[in-house]
């Protein structure tokens, strides 16, 4: 059998990163959500913030302790697989990490540990203080790696130089670099989809809890909370999503071209909510838009012209099938978030949440969903870029590592794959224990036999609604 | 100060920063086995709970550093060294997950599991830093492309193995004086013997990979020629390696915590002294070597990260004293424990 190494480091790349990216966004929602809960009872003197900053805070600290764990592996990727890339890009994308690691990652391990080993050992006030700088420290994190990756995007700032006679990407202006056109767009979508992934984790554990009547005034604070905080984010990503698609249309045409799956170059493009890219004819079949919507969005004008694949070369093409679909998913699973989200929150304002049993499976399974528009939006965003690793400059085929052989990277392949299968699985345990048990006061995990896990991942399924409420009647 | 001199300083204060903190708990992990029960093991681990997190950002800050500091040698070592870089991060992550899971559950077997993986994991970690030194001492096949041209088992070389057991034995002294100041009682009596134990150990690897590296690399000594100041390193680590048992006989756990530290750094310098202008020595052909001149990154880039790194370090430092000084004192298992 051939092995190609290109391709089997880019499964690994895919791989670990997509595993990776179940935590970090968890991290940095939790812990805005964390900072709000611990502030409210700063500020009201009321123990059941407490008790719940307590409880979110142990769930925290597992879900940190994989993002750690798995994030020492991508740190170390660029070199292992990726080090003719690493070569090119070293002078720009290594301060970025370097970075990361000096202001973010010593903020936020260094005081996680006193958020979850310290209750007894520190003032209140001390403690608040960490909570503030661990949510800071995550956010910061967010920040560099964006800023490197959108680089990669977006690359400004930079000028080619030859260095042991390889070309390579040095920096010519620091602060171009930081704000190149697409870095603060693209921050904004994933820190907000980051909150929303705290949001609707938080609400489905609560509105668990609700529907199986533990925890009383704490299970529906915390709900109450996640629903307002998890609105404002779901509301404010597609516009921001929006507006980053004109960032996206701008200097990235060929990757709109194929989220939105415009062949040809045409004024009063549309805007389409479902289709089949067919590559073969060139076209996208039985699709169903509005049009002129995408010349609007874009130009601000149905008439003008929106840039297709066919302005490119057969080789500059990302693969459209795959864009199309992950964009749109995403964009779907966006938008029916916003409308849980809205609801539920117009269902609280009326006081009918906490009993309205179809909302509250509903947003139990809303966390599956934040889960994968997580990892799909950040697929979308990657696999766009092909077939380019820096946009314009570097190929994903040239960047690969040119001492590593092809049945070296298949031996991690597997490892990886066993090591994160059986992780995720203990993770999972683990959390799915930790929801039984709840928040500290409470000692009636045993009664319930069918875990929040169980729960969320039957109300996901298309059939899981009705499964779920023969269940319970059973 | 040549910027790029200034950054392998920095690197090696880094590398430094992280053998002197993760070292204790890697030490602290080598040992766990020698724990007799439950308990002792969570003292063990409470012990380092609240900071190896933190010192591990030290290992993930260098390889960032390196990368920006010196792209091409941060390529060639971490594709070169694939194979060994991957059971490094499977060692990492088992470490780091056996901590976080172990105290979960009370079945037998399942702490029994991540006792193992735990102690496990802390070794091979050790045991492959002290190869990669090793190795680096040596030189390794790096051919005119730059490029690694060997292969996994090219690595474990005698000599790198040497230097492999004498880390691991550095790190178990390393913890095992760090445990010293964290336990009491009958626990803490039998840590003070596995401290002399781990010390005499240590003591013969570290004098026999002397010899072995004044005759097998002879390189080792060219720079202390153009600057005999350098032997102010080598004064710096035998007196704290001396100091270490003299505290430890006075009863001063902190002073010999100190002392190991110290000792740990100037070995650090005495590496990087030895290896100076080489980042990654060639031993195909001296000229194919990757130095701090032809691997590095540009002269603004290394500015820049002179700023990032003045502005970064002292917050870094500050919060590092907070976090210790927060968590002094013996370990009490408590609700918030592992």
């Amino acid at each position: 059998m051939h092995l190609n190494v290109v391709a089997l480091s880019r499964l690994q790349f895919a791989l670990t990163i997509m595993f990776h990216y179940l935590f970090p966004p968890l991290s940095i929602g939790l812990g805005a959500l964390m900072v709000i809960m611990e502030g409210a009872y700063h500020w009201t003197g009321d123990k059941e913030w407490e008790t719940l900053a307590r409880f979110w805070t142990k769930i925290f600290a597992v879900n940190f302790a994989m993002g750690v764990a798995s994030g020492i592996v991508m740190e170390f990727e660029f070199g292992t697989n990726w080090a003719t890339y690493s070569r090119f890009v070293g002078d720009i994308f290594g301060s970025a990490l370097a970075a990361e690691g000096i202001f973010a990652f010593f903020l936020e391990s260094g005081f996680l540990s006193v958020l979850v080993f310290g209750w007894d050992r520190v003032s209140k006030r001390m403690h608040f203080v960490s909570t503030c700088l661990v949510a800071l420290g995550a956010l910061f994190s967010a920040v560099w790696i964006i800023v490197a990756n959108s680089w990669q995007q977006t690359p400004a700032g930079y000028v080619l130089v030859t260095h042991n006679g390889m070309t390579r990407a040095e920096v010519a202006n620091f602060w171009a670099v930081v704000f190149n056109p697409s870095s603060m767009q693209r921050l904004v979508h994933t820190v907000l989809g980051a909150y929303m992934m705290g949001a609707a984790f938080v609400a489905s554990v609560s509105a668990y809890y609700v529907l199986k009547g533990r925890h009383g005034s704490l299970a529906r604070k915390s709900l109450a909370l996640s629903v307002i905080f998890g609105a404002i984010a779901a509301f404010a990503l597609p516009i921001s999503g929006d507006s980053q698609a004109r960032e996206v249309a701008r200097y990235q045409p060929a990757k709109l071209a194929a989220f939105e799956g415009l062949y040809k170059t045409t004024a009063d493009a549309p805007l389409t909510l479902f289709g089949i890219p067919d590559d073969a004819r060139q076209e996208l079949r039985a699709a169903v838009g509005v049009p002129g919507l995408l010349s609007f969005l874009v130009h601000g004008r149905t008439s003008a012209a929106v840039t297709g694949l066919d302005a490119f070369a057969p080789d500059d093409r990302p693969p459209t099938v795959a864009c199309y679909i992950l964009f749109h998913a995403m964009v779907i699973m966006g938008l029916a978030l916003a409308a849980l989200f809205g609801f539920s929150l117009w269902r609280l304002r009326g006081g009918k949440l906490y009993e309205d049993k179809l909302l509250l499976k509903g947003l139990i399974g809303s966390v599956v969903a934040t889960m994968l528009a997580n990892e799909i939006g950040w697929c979308a965003a990657e696999v766009g870029r092909q077939p380019w690793i820096v946009y314009g400059l570097l190929r994903t085929k040239d960047a690969v590592s040119r001492a590593v052989p092809a049945q070296d990277v298949l031996i991690s392949i597997v490892l990886f794959s066993i090591i994160y299968v059986m992780l995720a699985a203990i993770w999972l345990y683990i959390l799915d224990e930790k929801i039984r048990h709840g928040p500290d006061e409470a000692t009636e995990a045993e009664e319930h036999p069918h875990g929040w896990i169980e729960a969320a991942a039957r109300l996901a399924s298309p059939a899981g609604g009705s499964m779920a409420e023969g269940e319970d009647r059973a | 100060m040549d910027l790029r001199a200034l950054w392998f300083v920095l690197l090696g204060v880094l590398l430094a920063g992280y053998a002197i903190l993760d070292g204790f708990d890697l030490g602290v992990g080598i040992l766990h086995l020698g724990a007799r029960n439950d308990e002792e093991r969570r003292v063990f681990l409470n012990s380092i709970g609240p900071l190896w997190d933190g010192n591990e950002v030290w290992l993930v800050t260098f390889g960032g550093a390196l990368f920006a500091a010196f792209p091409d040698a941060y390529a060639t070592a971490f594709s070169g060294f694939y194979l060994a870089f991957m059971v490094l991060l499977f060692a990492l992550i088992f470490r780091a997950v056996s901590m976080e899971f172990r105290s979960k559950r009370e079945w037998r077997w399942w702490r029994r599991g991540w006792d193992v993986s735990f102690s496990a994991a802390s070794f091979v970690a050790a045991l492959l830093f002290g190869v990669a030194v090793g190795d680096s001492m040596l030189g390794i096949p790096i051919g005119a492309n730059h490029e690694y041209a060997g292969g996994f088992f090219d690595l474990l070389r005698p000599y790198a193995l040497l230097v492999g057991a004498l880390n691991v034995s550095l790190f178990a002294l390393h913890g095992a004086i760090y445990l010293n100041m964290k336990t009491k009682g009958e626990l803490q009596r039998r840590v003070r013997r596995w401290m002399w134990h781990a010390f005499g150990i240590f003591l013969t690897l570290y004098l026999f990979t002397t010899i072995v590296t004044l005759a097998k690399v002879p390189r080792a000594l060219g720079n202390f020629q153009q600057m005999p100041w350098l032997w102010a390193l080598v004064a710096v680590n035998i007196l704290a390696l001396t100091n270490i048992p003299r505290s430890l006989f006075l009863r001063r756990p902190g002073q010999a915590f100190a002392s190991s530290a110290a000792a740990i750094a100037a070995l650090i310098a005495l590496f990087g002294a030895a290896l100076y202008p080489n980042l990654i020595a060639s031993s195909l052909n001296p000229a194919w070597s990757l130095t701090v001149n032809n691997a590095s990154s540009s002269a603004k880039t290394l500015k820049i990260m002179a700023v990032i790194a003045a502005c970064g370090m002292p917050f870094v430092l500050s919060y590092t004293a907070v976090i210790y000084w927060v968590f002094r004192g013996k370990v009490e298992l408590g609700k918030f424990s592992y």
